[in-house]
């Protein structure tokens, strides 16, 4: 609304007013607030309004039932403090790499690849990349629980091509789970990264590629030079997404493995579920959570900084 | 939740109150910890209209069942009485519960789970009503034994449990114990183990013929504590199980006997008695691979009695998890979810009747002909299956020995949490038994000397 007025020339949003024939179209008004308030009321009842009560609590030692006693940032210092509390943050950023990093970058080879190959059926192709997205999360870990399990299809089909030595119970396996947890999420990620970049790819003009080819560069160069920079917002898209997916990673690991075996997969926001409901410590699951949004914001707003000061 | 809506609607200015806002739980109208009811020696009549609110999460086949038949006959009985049921699976009702409770709409009568962490809980904020005239008035005293009792006893602060007054009445009984395939021992040639000494040599000739003696589900942490009871309870003095169980002094995880049995299981798993991956396998996949023929010993507790006879029929066995040569039947168990009355109940006295009735010979009878264990009186009952009737024998036989011992996550509000994970290190041999005893005794003794 405010771009719109700002874009206009100066001239033509001034005069209307002395003329005393009301505003120009788009000239902002008083009555706009009105507009926006059935959105901001639900914004601030149901966003704004939990998120500061969810401060309030995180000062206070709560079980949820009995009175609260007022211990100002101890919760969260013990964030610091708290082996167990840094080993799930610790989980998270492994699961970053799973959820992100590594579906962002095989999906940029996979579709630069693409590009120097028609590939006949590519909405077919699209479609059935995409799917992980569609289905519920709750659906996808019972799935790869029944993958993971000591007898599921991931072992049969190790041992049968004879790989007995690999086959493990996945989930129940210290040193596996976590990376059986977070190939899950490459497996959701990578097709909304794909279609985001096939989208991106198919606005680059052909002649660009004929020009680079023309002054005789690789496939390599042509990535470089081409396809990295037009995919710059997609990049910043897909990878704020998929963040935001790993570190509020909660139904997986309640689903597949409920931070175990022993505390190998906890991760931030299933603490917040543990901390609440099981252990009855409301206030550190609030500290929890804070830190978990103030962090997601923060990376988010990183994210976005480094991709638009990239701009050319 | 709504909770914190309710009170966030109320306070709309919101922001200046991060700091300021009345402390969260503090709810200005104290509820009283309503030891007022009439000490009468005779129940109360109920003569207006009530209506009862109950939670509760018997949700599975023969217990729904259960409770619905006995709903309806007691509004029968009492036509002046309602009951509005509201059902949810034990997870959601222990998520849910203690929201539901501090809220001003509370329910009357709810199933609040054994245990520190939520009955202590809500005894120690005096959202239950101690029901120790009811019991006088109605008997209860008398109709369900100690150990029974002892199970939903705390004192009034919630400090002590195991003892001081009742705060709640079960319907079912549970006992962890051994579940055999008959068919199966018999193809092996093997004899039903009378000792713990038996029974491992009975596995390891399993193991010989290539059987998976023990089958055994962990991926979600709490059957470990199942069977680590098991082997814990061959072990260590009941008396020493009951402190670290019920959380009270005098009990020592770094004792000689606590170790023996740490070490035991872990070089039970170095034998390879339970199936490999266990830390990853399904706990109902297991029990219904048990069922389909495979495995010949499930440590599991009697809720797998329906499943496992539907499913193997007269095959199925159940005993006791058999005694060292010459020591007594010591066995981990418990009732079902206790049926509680809240504080903010209106009328109580109708809430009693309501337990009572839940728990009466009648309903006893009711629970057994639906392939469900009674918490008292099964012995008297009309058993429906070979193994439901192992398990009465089995639970007449460790009461008779006075060898019911308590879940071992009951101790403190968190010792669920540190002691299913610290199992699952100890099996995957990530911790080694004296580290994982330490583990154990630094949370409990810092509980109970604190």
């Amino acid at each position: 609304m405010t771009t719109a007025a700002a874009s206009r020339p100066v001239a033509a949003t001034r005069p209307p007013r002395e003329s005393g024939k009301g505003r120009a179209p788009g000239e902002p008004r008083r009555v706009a607030y009105l507009y926006i308030l059935p959105a901001y009321v639900v914004f601030v009842l149901f966003m704004l309004v939990p998120l500061v009560r969810a401060a309030n609590i995180s000062l206070f030692d709560w079980n949820g039932l009995t009175p609260a006693t007022w211990v100002g940032f101890e919760n969260y210092q013990e964030i610091v403090s708290d082996a167990g509390l840094r080993a799930a943050f610790g989980h998270a950023a492994v699961l970053i790499f799973f959820y992100a990093v590594f579906p962002v970058v095989v999906a940029l080879l996979l579709v630069a690849t693409m590009t120097r190959a028609r590939l006949r059926g590519l909405g077919f192709y699209r479609t059935v990349l995409f799917l992980p997205q569609v289905i519920a999360m709750v659906v996808v870990a019972v799935a790869w629980r029944n993958i993971y399990a000591p007898d599921g299809p991931l072992n049969q089909v190790l041992r049968a091509v004879g790989l007995d030595g690999l086959a493990r119970a996945w989930l129940g396996d210290f040193t596996w789970a976590l990376p059986a947890v977070g190939f899950v999420g490459t497996w959701v990620q990578m097709g909304l990264c794909i279609v985001l970049f096939l989208a991106g790819v198919s606005k680059i003009p052909r002649d660009l590629y004929d020009a680079v080819r023309l002054d005789g560069a690789g496939p390599v160069r042509e990535f470089f030079t081409i396809v990295l920079p037009a995919l710059r917002n997609e990049i910043s898209v897909a990878l704020t997404l998929t963040v935001i997916a790993a570190l509020r990673n909660f139904d997986l690991v309640y689903m597949t493995t409920r931070g175990g075996p022993g505390t190998a997969t906890s991760v931030p926001a299933f603490e917040v579920y543990r901390r609440a409901f099981q252990v009855g410590d409301v206030g550190s699951a609030a500290a929890v959570a804070v830190t978990l949004t103030l962090l997601i914001f923060l990376i988010t707003v990183g994210i976005t900084r480094v991709a638009e000061r990239s701009e050319p | 939740m709504a909770r914190i809506l309710h009170r966030a609607v109320v306070g709309l200015g919101v922001v200046g109150l991060l700091v300021t806002a009345c402390a969260p739980g503090d709810d200005g109208d104290d509820a009283d910890s309503g030891a007022e009811t009439p000490p009468a020696s005779e129940p109360a009549e109920i003569d207006e209209e009530v209506t009862l609110i109950v939670w509760d999460q018997e949700v599975r086949g023969g217990q729904n069942e259960v409770i619905e038949e006995l709903n309806a006959a007691f509004m029968e009985e009492n036509p002046n009485i309602t009951i509005e049921r509201v059902s949810r699976s034990f997870e959601d009702l222990q998520t849910t519960l203690p929201l539901a409770l501090s809220g001003d709409d509370a329910p009357d009568v709810v199933q609040a789970n054994n245990g520190r962490p939520i009955m202590g809980a809500f005894v120690e904020a005096g959202l239950l009503l101690p029901l120790d005239d009811y019991a006088a008035q109605y008997g209860w005293t008398e109709r369900f034994p100690d150990s029974v009792r002892a199970t939903a006893s705390y004192s009034p602060d919630g400090v002590t449990f195991g003892e001081g007054s009742l705060y709640g009445l079960a319907q079912q009984g549970e006992l962890v114990g051994v579940y055999y395939n008959r068919a199966k021992l018999d193809e092996l040639g093997l004899e039903v183990p009378e000792t713990w000494e038996d029974f491992l040599a009975a596995a390891e000739a399993a193991i010989e013929a290539g059987e998976v003696a023990l089958p055994f589900g962990n991926i979600d942490q709490w059957p470990g504590i199942h069977v680590y009871g098991a082997v814990m309870n061959r072990n260590v003095p009941t008396e020493d199980i009951r402190h670290l169980g019920f959380g009270t002094a005098g009990g020592d995880w770094t004792s000689e006997e606590n170790m023996a049995a740490a070490e035991e299981i872990v070089s039970m798993v170095d034998a390879g008695l339970f199936n490999e991956g266990f830390n990853g396998a399904d706990y109902d996949a297991v029990a219904a691979e048990f069922g389909e023929g495979n495995g010949v010993f499930l440590i599991a507790g009697t809720w797998l009695l329906p499943d496992l006879v539907g499913a193997l029929g007269d095959d199925l066995g159940f005993m006791l998890p058999p005694p060292r040569e010459g020591q007594p039947n010591v066995a981990t168990g418990a009732t079902s979810l206790p049926f509680a009355i809240t504080s903010a109940a209106e009328n109580p006295d109708a809430a009693a009747l309501y337990l009572d009735f839940l728990t009466s010979p009648e309903a006893m009878q009711l629970v057994t002909e639906k392939g469900l264990f009674p918490s008292v009186e099964a012995g008297s009952q009309q058993t429906q299956s070979q193994a439901q009737a192992d398990v009465f024998a089995a639970w007449e036989t460790v009461t008779a020995d006075d060898g019911v011992v308590p879940y071992l996550d009951w101790a403190t509000p968190t010792f669920y949490d540190t002691i299913a994970a610290a199992i699952q290190e100890l099996l995957a041999g990530e911790l080694e038994p004296d580290a994982f005893l330490q583990r154990l005794q630094d949370e409990y003794s810092s509980f109970v000397g604190g």
